[in-house]
């Protein structure tokens, strides 16, 4: 599906092996680099060092991340932000369809749920008692989404520092992988915390961070649209959808912003 | 204290369809009528414009026009001897929360009941012996014939510009339409529109098979229509966005679109949002409601608002606590079998499906409506000999698109994983050529399918929460696994490349991922106060002047989407009003 991946966005390639000797050279931590071009400016990597440690995400993306200001966090901490981005460099890696889910910007689409409305409870029904449910009655803890993520990113981590000896952002990509998989399939033992519970929910924030419209600090250039071949806006095809029944439709995709 | 407010002549509790209904035929008849909304007012030019109308995450995942639990939820259970907790997020079914109602993000699915839907109970009965229904099964008959509503239906869908292919007018059965449905007087308003590349393909199949496809019914104008009101609808972009949005086009039928600019200028009609109503002012010896009391959520104040006539027009589980809340009706009791207001709770099953994918085929998911689908009909109801079956009721299908958002909807063949490097390689590969045979069966009633009040947990105003208990019972496992059987049939005459696993249901009720909005019962009609809520024109058997409207009344479900009906009942409800009740206040039918 080379098709996919079109010439104007750039060398995907250039991906996690890089990324890997970037960190392992540089006497910033992990976590400082994962944060992306702002932290790491604010943490004293120079600029150029930055700019080279940032995955080539097109060029959208790139000028994206080369404002401080777009990845500047609003509520997660550096532990939190080094976890979101290693869990979505790990359920969406850079490949030739598209850089990582962190280059993407899954990790600030995070953080601006998490700091938002939604993250704090908003239309949820948040009165006790609270009690454990039965599969199929749904959500039952006290906890706002965000104080929920918050206490996920600790038992996750304790449970990894446990099982492989490094807090789960610490570990190499193939031990990420396992990890994850130990939480999607319940496996993973996180004391009072259910960890399947916790693995669905990270799944799908990152699917959401990675899909939804680039407005809200994901989808980087559109990459999860241009994957896929969603168009984005403005969605009018009264018209088109004669003329490409059974026929590719592909544009540059557009999002709000776009448009407003 | 309340406030005691001037009394009008009628007030609409709940200002979506139904209310919007009611208050327009109201007015017309010279009455004055006060519409209270618990939630904002919108108006499409505001809130449903491009490009934000187009935001996936907003409206599907946040649920920016669905109601918010933090102001009342329901309590739910499988079964009584469980413990109810609280749906703590909108999930399964998302109610609305604003003016215009759950008719701002429906999908616009119109269909009508079959005039054996009408008939259930008897209609069985009658075709199969009464032995075939089993001792828990509740079902029971509507109070009014296909043929009665039909001039309703009719009017109903002129009010939204339905698109759609007859396949019976007068008797006349029709091929490429529904040969199923009931009789109608007239063909459609508009036609279909026009299908997706998926549609054809499964129109086709279901043919060879001798299978009788047709064009989904839609409230959604294939053309500019203009509507029995003289308000007109645009023509459908196929944006792919309806089921949870709102229209930019003003092409998918609702009350902001149909009835309210009129209503809006009206002197003789006050529209008041955020207006919620906390319960209804009820004189059981006088067989009346004298009023309804409700909290201003802008100041907190308290009002009662007397009225003449209450026309309970808020979502199914609204108008079911009113009638709790306001000590209106004998609560069911599944041990007795006793009483009706929460009894014949129903649903929909849905989720179900099988998915193909095409290796040479290019859909364009993101393009298309849910009417863009084609619809078949052959194993829905009783359109076919249930003899030996050992199941009541059936399924209807849909192929097409038209909910391409990719956050939701990203198709992979079996067997692939759902993150990491193969999964995005399926999903890039497969996006543009999977399609979708959409299975929705009928759920008939059950006596422990039910509502009550919750003991424990309350909404923002202090009051109970309905509990709700349900659960899927033998009949629904046997409809969907024969239904489903018939779907695969056909999705492999469609000759996919791969061809996904059936989705059948299996185990307990989920109330967390979305399934439909199409909760039915609570307030049944019949003929009989002991076993319903509401007589046939949806008058209260408790209180003369209450009316119930909406699908809390259907006795059981059918496997269509209720708005076609809900609107019908509206308008049969309203002419009752004005043409009997008005001129001779008290029951419209002695039981």
């Amino acid at each position: 599906m080379s098709d996919h991946n079109t010439s104007d966005r750039g060398t995907p390639e250039t991906t996690t092996s890089d990324r890997e000797r970037v960190d392992d050279a540089s006497p910033i931590g992990r976590r400082n680099f994962l944060l992306g071009a702002g932290t790491a400016v604010a943490a004293g990597l120079a600029p150029t060092a930055a700019a080279q440690a940032q995955p080539q995400a097109g060029s959208a993306a790139a000028t994206a991340a080369a404002n401080p200001n777009d990845d500047a966090l609003l509520t997660l901490t550096p532990n939190e932000a080094a976890f979101f981005s290693a869990v979505a460099d790990t359920m969406i890696p850079a490949d030739a369809l598209t850089p990582s889910g962190s280059a993407c910007g899954v990790t600030i689409f995070v953080d601006r749920q998490l700091a938002g409305a939604w993250g704090g409870g908003a239309r949820m029904y948040r009165a006790g008692p609270f009690r454990k449910g039965k599969p199929g009655q749904g959500y039952q803890l006290p906890l706002t989404p965000r104080e929920f993520f918050a206490a996920g990113v600790i038992a996750t981590n304790e449970w990894s520092r446990k099982t492989y000896g490094k807090d789960f952002d610490r570990l190499a990509p193939k031990e990420r992988e396992t990890a994850l998989k130990e939480l999607e399939s319940g496996k993973a033992a996180l004391g009072e915390f259910d960890g399947k519970q916790f693995f669905e929910a990270l799944l799908k924030i990152t699917m959401e961070g990675f899909f939804a419209d680039p407005i809200y600090g994901g989808n980087r250039d559109k990459a999860g649209w241009r994957m896929v071949g969603y168009p984005g806006l403005p969605a009018v095809y009264s018209t088109l959808i004669d003329e490409y029944r059974n026929k590719r439709y592909r544009v540059d995709p557009q999002s709000i912003a776009d448009f407003s | 204290m309340a406030t005691r407010l001037k009394e009008v002549d009628a007030v609409m509790v709940g200002m979506g369809w139904t209310g919007s209904i009611m208050a327009r035929e109201l007015t017309k008849a010279g009455l004055t009528v006060v519409g209270l909304e618990r939630g904002e007012d919108l108006t499409p030019r505001e809130h449903f414009a491009l490009p934000n109308v187009r935001d996936e995450l907003k409206y599907t995942h946040r649920l920016e026009l669905v109601q918010d639990p933090a102001l009342e939820t329901l309590t739910f259970r499988h079964r009584p001897s469980d413990h109810a907790l609280p749906m703590r997020r909108m999930g399964s079914f998302l109610p609305g929360n604003s003016v215009g109602g759950a008719a701002n993000h429906w999908g616009g699915l119109h269909w009508r009941y079959l005039p054996s839907d009408h008939l259930c109970r008897s209609h069985i009965v009658e075709r199969y012996g009464a032995n075939v229904i089993p001792a828990d099964m509740t079902i029971q008959d509507w109070a009014m014939t296909y043929d009665e509503l039909e001039p309703y239906y009719d009017r109903f869908d002129k009010l939204c510009g339905v698109s759609g292919k007859a396949g019976n007018v007068r008797g006349q059965k029709i091929a490429g339409g529904n040969i199923f449905e009931g009789p109608r007087q007239n063909e459609y308003p508009n036609p279909p529109l026009k299908m997706t590349e998926s549609a054809l393909m499964f129109e086709k199949a279901a043919i060879e098979l001798g299978y009788h496809p047709f064009p989904q019914p839609i409230s959604n104008a294939s053309r500019p229509y203009t509507n029995i009101e003289g308000l007109t609808l645009g023509a459908c972009q196929y944006c792919g966005h309806c089921d949870k949005s709102g229209c930019e086009a003003n092409a998918k039928a609702g009350p902001h679109v149909c009835i309210l600019p009129l209503l809006r200028s009206d002197p003789k009609f006050t529209l008041r949002p955020r207006a919620w109503v906390s319960r209804l002012i009820y004189d059981k010896t006088a067989r009346e409601v004298t009023g309804v009391v409700y909290t201003d959520t802008r100041s907190g104040e308290e009002y009662e608002q007397p009225a003449g006539l209450v026309v309970l027009s808020a979502y199914v589980f609204g108008n079911i606590s009113l009638l709790f809340h306001s000590g209106i009706g004998e609560p069911y009791d599944p041990s007795t079998g006793k009483g009706a207001v929460g009894k014949n709770y129903c649903y929909q099953l849905s989720r179900m499906g099988v998915t193909m994918f095409f290796e040479n085929k290019e859909f364009n998911p993101f393009m298309g409506a849910p009417g863009s689908s084609m619809a078949l009909d052959d194993v829905d109801g009783d359109n076919f000999d249930h003899t030996g079956l050992g199941f009541l009721g059936g399924s209807r299908f849909a192929c097409g698109h038209g909910d391409g958002r990719p956050i939701g909807y990203r198709p992979v063949p079996p067997g692939t994983p759902r993150w990491g490097a193969a999964w995005k390689t399926a999903t890039a590969k497969w996006y543009s050529h999977a399609a979708n045979i959409a299975v929705s069966g009928s759920n008939y009633a059950n006596r422990n399918n039910y509502l009550d009040l919750d003991p424990t947990y309350k909404d923002q105003l202090g009051r109970p929460l309905l509990r709700l208990t349900y659960n899927f019972v033998e009949n629904d496992y046997k409809v969907m696994e024969y239904t489903l059987g018939v779907a695969a049939k056909i999705a492999r005459a469609m000759n996919p490349t791969i061809m996904g696993e059936p989705r059948m249901r299996r185990g307990d009720y989920d109330i967390v991922p979305y399934q439909s909005t199409h909760n039915t019962g609570g307030t049944i009609m019949g003929t009989d106060p002991k076993t319903s809520v509401v007589n046939r024109y949806l008058q209260s058997w408790d209180a003369d002047n209450l009316f119930i409207m909406g699908a809390s009344t259907f006795p059981q479900q059918p496997a269509y989407n209720p708005t076609g009906p809900v609107g019908a009942l509206a308008y049969w409800s309203a002419e009752a009003i004005v043409t009997k009740y008005l001129k001779s206040p008290g029951p419209l039918v002695h039981a």
